[in-house]
């Protein structure tokens, strides 16, 4: 990182420019698309995409065993790729998004939309669901999560490809298939984690219970065009097949964003404020 | 003489950093080379959405147009996604000759995904010894693209391009 010269050796040589995600992509909002509304879907989007990569990447060197270390860095990989496009479309979908949500970003700030709404905008102004903001706990826990996660994205992606909005379409397009692999990997585990041993079974149980009172606003969020119903047949097969029931506790009903969510900023965020002319 | 070397050749010619057997023409993401106002531009497409070896193909595009004399910059296709079927034979056989096993035929669906909870079945042979007694260590090896795997006679692990 530099603040003060371009000349800076990288990994690939020279300081490279900042990397446009959407270099060359047409992004006028087609006719008829309410470019609001398309922002805030993808910011939405994006933001789950990003809070649930950073929360996988603390696994990294943390996991059971290597295998699953790299596994869960890759879907956090993938994850951090979706939020990026996601991000990028929501900020050149409406022009006035990071002006209005990251009030506070620096004059002559270098940072690209995508990096100026991850990197300095404050937590109230994230639109992600709790489900992704809480704390891992342990890896039946996280197990838990990224199956139930990726099983409601993956439902609602399947949709969006038909969005009207062909960069949104494409961003989905590719993530459907990027989902399908977290979704069966997670899945996978689950089955594994239910019907292992007592101890294994214990924890995902308490996992999914801990999780559940926030998996209703999850559901809702990604309930498009019916959505929803998919992915609870997708979640009752899993659930069937591992002998595990819905914990039966209520939505939860608190405000909008966690504690752990703010916590989470604070780590993510802290080199870029602390550096806000920075050069990466 | 001095053979005459067109960008779209310098351009398929750049090496995916990950996998250096690959050319990206090989690897199916070079969508197209075009002279623009008198610049060349070079439209890639991601493998995954996160791929961080797209920034190094972007910048390697760059500076072997420019060692070339041409000035050039790189534009993004999202559209059609890019599928492991448009890795080349000639790309294939490369992944082989360097330990990796290719990509059989991508998954087409209709309708919701099906869940998958059995390993997915794969024929596929050690790219070493070329048994087909192999197992499945990881659907996640070390990139994004592809997945782990060993030879149960050679005894070797060796990675498989994932099929998307």
């Amino acid at each position: 990182m530099s603040e003060t010269s371009a000349e800076t050796p990288w990994a690939f040589g020279a300081a490279p420019d900042p990397e446009d995600v959407l270099a060359g992509v047409d992004t006028r909002v087609p006719e008829g698309v309410d470019a609001t509304g398309l922002a805030e879907l993808c910011l939405a989007l994006g933001d789950d995409a990003l809070v649930l990569a950073h929360r996988l990447s603390e696994w990294c060197s943390n996991a059971p065993d290597l295998e699953d270390d790299i596994a869960l860095a890759n879907v956090a990989l993938d994850l951090l790729g979706q939020a990026r496009l996601l991000l990028a479309r929501a900020a050149a979908a409406d022009p006035g998004l990071v002006g209005r949500l990251v009030p506070g970003l620096p004059a002559g700030s270098p940072a690209l939309p995508e990096d100026a709404l991850a990197f300095f905008r404050d937590p109230d102004a994230w639109h992600c669901a709790r489900f992704v903001e809480v704390e891992n706990g342990d890896f039946a826990h996280t197990i838990a999560r990224l199956a139930v996660f990726a099983t409601v994205r993956l439902a609602a992606f399947q949709r969006l490809v038909e969005h009207p909005d062909p960069v949104l379409a494409a961003v989905a397009a590719k993530a459907v298939k990027e989902l399908a692999y977290h979704r069966d990997h997670a899945g996978r585990w689950f089955l594994v984690l239910a019907q292992g041993t007592e101890e294994s079974r214990r924890r995902l149980l308490e996992g999914l219970r801990a999780l559940w009172p926030l998996h209703d606003e999850l559901a809702r969020a990604y309930d498009l065009d019916g959505a929803r119903a998919e992915a609870e047949v997708v979640l009752d097969q899993l659930l069937a097949v591992s002998t595990v029931e819905r914990p039966a506790v209520a939505p939860y009903d608190g405000p909008r964003h966690t504690d752990d969510l703010t916590r989470l900023l604070a780590e993510m965020q802290s080199v870029a404020r602390a550096h806000p002319l920075g050069v990466w | 003489m001095t053979p005459t070397v067109t960008p779209a050749e310098i351009a398929g010619a750049v090496r995916d950093p990950e996998m250096p057997m690959l050319t990206l023409a090989d690897l199916g993401v070079l969508r197209g080379v075009e002279e623009r106002d008198g610049e060349v531009v070079v439209t890639l497409t991601p493998t995954y959405s996160g791929c961080p070896a797209m920034a190094a193909m972007r910048d390697d595009v760059v500076r072997d147009l420019a060692a070339a004399g041409w000035t050039a910059r790189v534009e993004v296709a999202l559209a059609p996604a890019w599928s492991s079927d448009w890795i080349t034979e000639r790309g294939r056989a490369a992944l082989r000759e360097h330990g990796v096993s290719a990509p059989g035929p991508a998954p087409a669906h209709e309708g919701p995904v099906p869940l998958r909870l059995l390993p997915t079945a794969r024929a596929l042979r050690c790219p070493r010894c070329g048994s087909a007694h192999t197992q499945l260590t990881s659907e996640y090896a070390a990139t994004a693209c592809t997945a782990l795997y060993r030879c149960r006679d050679c005894g070797e692990p060796f990675p498989h391009v994932k099929e998307v």
